[in-house]
């Protein structure tokens, strides 16, 4: 039988997730539909995984089928499924239409020791409390983070290029987007991340799912046990190796006539390059002859110590550097710099994460809501959740401030890290609480009128009460503060804010804002 | 930042020399009209304005055939009309039509919101009726529409990025909505003027009163229309619930935008001497606050 139907359904299935990943990723429009994201998250591994581990729904067993299915078929999911996956197989055919040599692959030997090191040490720090591993390792996660954090603002210039060029030709059929700047250290590991898998990839095929990646060991110990897999028929295999230059796991070996199923992706290209179809994708819990297989069994060794030494180095080198930006501020207000500090004791996570805890728990940092966000107020963090909680993105209130009558974030979450709000839940969550300092206020230093905090409060949290003369000056009330940010986003005082939200470790519930209808009768005749 | 400076600037002076500069001058109050001020009350918000716009000699006294209109409301919030934090979307249409039968070649539509911008626009109504009327609904989000414009006879405000329809069309209609406000008391047609420039955290800095009357030295819209159809009290500028809002069932138009904004500080219930930025403007000689002294067109519908 010819399995070649089976690499182009492979090619095609595998194309149509990366074509929509890429687009809900990118989506500077909102229109992205919101049904076909739950979909294509829903099936990925880790988010899935932390949505089951959450909620204990429906939401969240997509990973179970992703598991049943690596046991009947091996890891289709590397090749169809996984956003980064198809994207390395994208770089590897680029590399194949590139190069004239014609066998670009090679059977290379498993790094064992490695990968299942890199898979029980992500359990392992999972298990003691903290996802900063899966997180950073979480395919979909990183290639949400590429996206988001190096795609997204190439494609938004070139859309803002256009959107001006057409403007000026009064046609207005796209729409300027303004990405406010984040911390450059939110880009550095995204495009080591991109740097690593692309040259992985296109020298050595899929390397980085069979060495580094934590879902990529996991699923390939149970192709282990798989109903259908690869195998070679030692009789009419000639050793042509064709096979084998096709393989981009580099899992076939022509000298023994084996294939090592744990690294195969399920990308069916050996099937389709076999003369004498000797390759073949069989049931292998009844065969005609038992292969006897060897599982191998793997200890931690040095190399966990060393990973866990130099993340750490690498984290610290940017706690350092993140001081450094974030005394660039640039000032753009009061004639009279102020002078005391913000006290921010905590970040404010979005609404809907319950609480800092919950959030850091389950979000895996894959930015889908930074991307979704329409007031672009979620940025990645680099410490303000401490160094476990790097790329976790938080409230930036000096980029923008949460809508009032917004609720995306809660409903784009591929973990429910953010669970869903109604609009009226939203409206009473509060998730950080109003902080004035009097001193830093313009009316203060400068004797003038502004109320811009005033201005854009949502429920009059801060009111404008008498000072001097005709002068008003801010008043907080955090009984009804919900921590949108709006009033430390419009305060004109710089460097330092003279009123700023301080994010709650446990979200409250918020007074409702009280309303009284005005007594006040309209004129009957014209005053003037 | 120089080398950014230039950019803007280059790309400033080139839209200047392909829009002329002459528009700039031209408009305002130097017509010939019948009335320094039309007053208008009891009627629905289209109503009212075709009443008012009719004794002004027609939208032609203001718009000449194949001219491009700039219409300003106040789209500032998130907010649906009955709460009136935005202009009312049956008076925008309204005059995007008139303009549109006057023989206007473009009617352009924008506000610099405060809130995320597409959803001002779709929420506040604005946006439907725009299109319906046949307008072009237009972006101002963004830093790359404004350029830089010097004011000489600011005191407190020497130079803003001014949006680049407003520095290109040929008539500028202004269209706020009177409501309370928290920092200048009251926000009516000059304080809208705020949401054609980019930097308006500079102006909360600088003296707001002083920098709402310098702006208006730059250039005086053609014709102001103010909406106090429903008129926030309190709680402005933002609003929290419809409770805030009083029926008037108002309507000013005038082209001297400093008797319009006296007129509705007057109508709201201020003195209009009591509100800086009116008496500002008022004596550096942009326009007249003595209501007693212009020729007011009184309609009662």
């Amino acid at each position: 039988m010819h399995f070649r139907w089976l690499k182009y359904s492979r090619v095609f299935v595998s194309l149509v997730f990366l074509l929509l990943f890429f687009l809900m990723l990118v989506d500077f429009t909102g229109h992205f539909p919101r049904n076909i994201m739950k979909g294509i998250t829903w099936i990925q591994f880790i988010p899935s995984f932390l949505t089951f581990k959450n909620l204990l729904s429906f939401a969240g067993i997509g990973f179970l089928v992703v598991i049943l299915l690596s046991l009947l078929y091996g890891r289709v999911y590397c090749s169809t499924v996984c956003p980064l996956g198809i994207y390395q197989d994208v770089v590897s055919w680029l590399r194949r239409k590139l190069s004239r040599r014609k066998r670009i692959f090679r059977f290379g030997k498993p790094y064992n020791v490695m990968r299942y090191s890199i898979l029980i040490l992500s359990i392992l720090v999972f298990l003691a409390g903290n996802i900063l591993l899966l997180n950073l390792l979480d395919p979909y996660s990183n290639f949400g983070r590429i996206v988001v954090s190096l795609v997204k603002p190439a494609a938004a210039e070139i859309n803002n290029f256009l959107a001006k060029a057409l403007a000026s030709r009064s046609i207005f059929w796209l729409n300027p987007v303004e990405l406010r700047a984040v911390n450059p250290f939110t880009l550095i590991y995204p495009s080591a991340i991109l740097i690593l898998v692309t040259w992985m990839s296109f020298f050595h095929g899929r390397l980085y799912c069979n060495t580094i990646c934590p879902v990529g060991t996991f699923l390939g110990f149970l192709s282990r046990y798989s109903l259908f897999k690869i195998r070679i028929d030692k009789v009419t295999c000639d050793r042509c190796g064709k096979c084998s230059s096709s393989c981009k796991s580099q899992c076939i070996n022509i000298k023994e006539k084996e294939v090592d199923f744990s690294r195969c992706v399920g990308c069916f290209n050996c099937l389709s390059a076999c003369p004498s179809l000797s390759i073949q994708y069989r049931n292998s819990w009844f065969p005609k002859q038992k292969e006897k297989q060897d599982v191998e069994m793997v200890k931690t060794d040095s190399s966990k110590r060393e990973f866990v030494i130099k993340s750490v180095a690498f984290v610290a080198g940017i706690t350092g550097l993140s001081k450094i930006a974030s005394a660039q501020e640039k000032s753009a207000g009061s004639r009279k710099p102020s002078v005391l500090t913000e006290l921010k004791t905590h970040p404010v996570s979005p609404p809907g994460s319950l609480s800092i805890e919950h959030f850091t728990e389950h979000c895996t940092a894959c930015q889908l809501c930074v991307s979704a966000c329409p007031s672009h107020v979620l940025k990645p963090s680099v410490t303000e959740y401490g160094i476990l909680g790097f790329m976790q993105p938080h409230m930036d209130y000096h980029a923008s401030y949460c809508n009032y009558e917004c609720t995306v974030c809660t409903e784009v979450c591929p973990t429910k890290a953010i669970q869903p709000l109604t609009v009226e839940q939203k409206k009473v969550t509060q998730i950080g609480k109003v902080h004035f300092i009097r001193e830093n206020c313009i009316v203060y230093t400068d004797n003038t009128a502004c109320a811009a905090c005033n201005e854009h409060c949502p429920t009059q949290a801060v009111k404008m009460v008498p000072y001097k003369g005709d002068l008003n000056i801010p008043q907080v009330d955090t009984s009804i503060c919900i921590g949108c940010g709006a009033c430390e986003h419009a305060c004109p005082a710089r460097p330092y804010r003279a009123i700023y939200v301080d994010g709650n470790t446990v979200h409250q519930v918020a007074e409702k804002p009280k309303e009284e209808k005005m007594q006040e009768k309209a004129p009957e005749e014209f005053p003037f | 930042m120089k080398r950014r400076d230039f950019i803007t600037r280059s790309i400033a002076a080139g839209a200047f020399t392909a829009f002329g500069t002459g528009n700039l001058l031209a408009q305002g109050s130097r017509m010939n009209l019948p009335y320094d001020l039309v007053a208008v009350m009891g009627g629905e918000p289209d109503a009212m304005f075709d009443k008012a716009i009719q004794s002004l000699g027609g939208m032609e006294t203001f718009v000449k055939k194949g001219q491009t209109v700039v219409v300003k409301p106040n789209i500032g919030w998130d907010s649906t009309p009955e709460k009136a934090a935005d202009t009312n979307p049956l008076l925008v249409k309204q005059i995007v039509k008139h303009c549109l039968a006057a023989g206007a070649k473009k009617v352009y539509v924008f506000d610099y919101t405060c809130d995320d911008w597409k959803k001002c626009y779709t929420n506040s109504g604005i946006e439907k009726a725009v299109k319906e009327a046949g307008g072009e609904i237009v972006p101002a989000n963004s830093e790359r529409y404004y350029h830089p414009v010097k004011i000489p006879n600011g005191k407190n405000l020497k130079d803003v990025k001014e949006h680049e329809l407003i520095l290109s069309s040929d008539v500028f209609i202004n269209v706020p909505v009177l409501k309370h406000h928290s920092g200048p008391q009251l926000t009516i047609a000059m304080k809208n003027l705020m949401g054609t420039i980019w930097d308006r955290s500079y102006w909360h800095a600088h003296n707001l009163h002083q920098c709402i009357a310098d702006f208006v030295t730059y250039r005086k819209p053609t014709l102001n229309v103010v909406d106090a159809y429903r008129v926030m009290k309190k709680n402005g500028p933002r609003g929290i619930s419809v409770n805030d809002t009083v029926l008037m069932k108002s309507l000013l138009v005038s082209a001297d935008i400093v008797a319009v904004d006296a007129a509705a500080a007057k109508l709201y219930g201020i003195e209009p001497s009591k509100v800086n930025y009116i008496r500002y403007a008022a004596e550096m000689g942009v326009g007249r606050m003595d209501l007693d002294a212009l020729n007011i067109n009184r309609i009662k519908i």
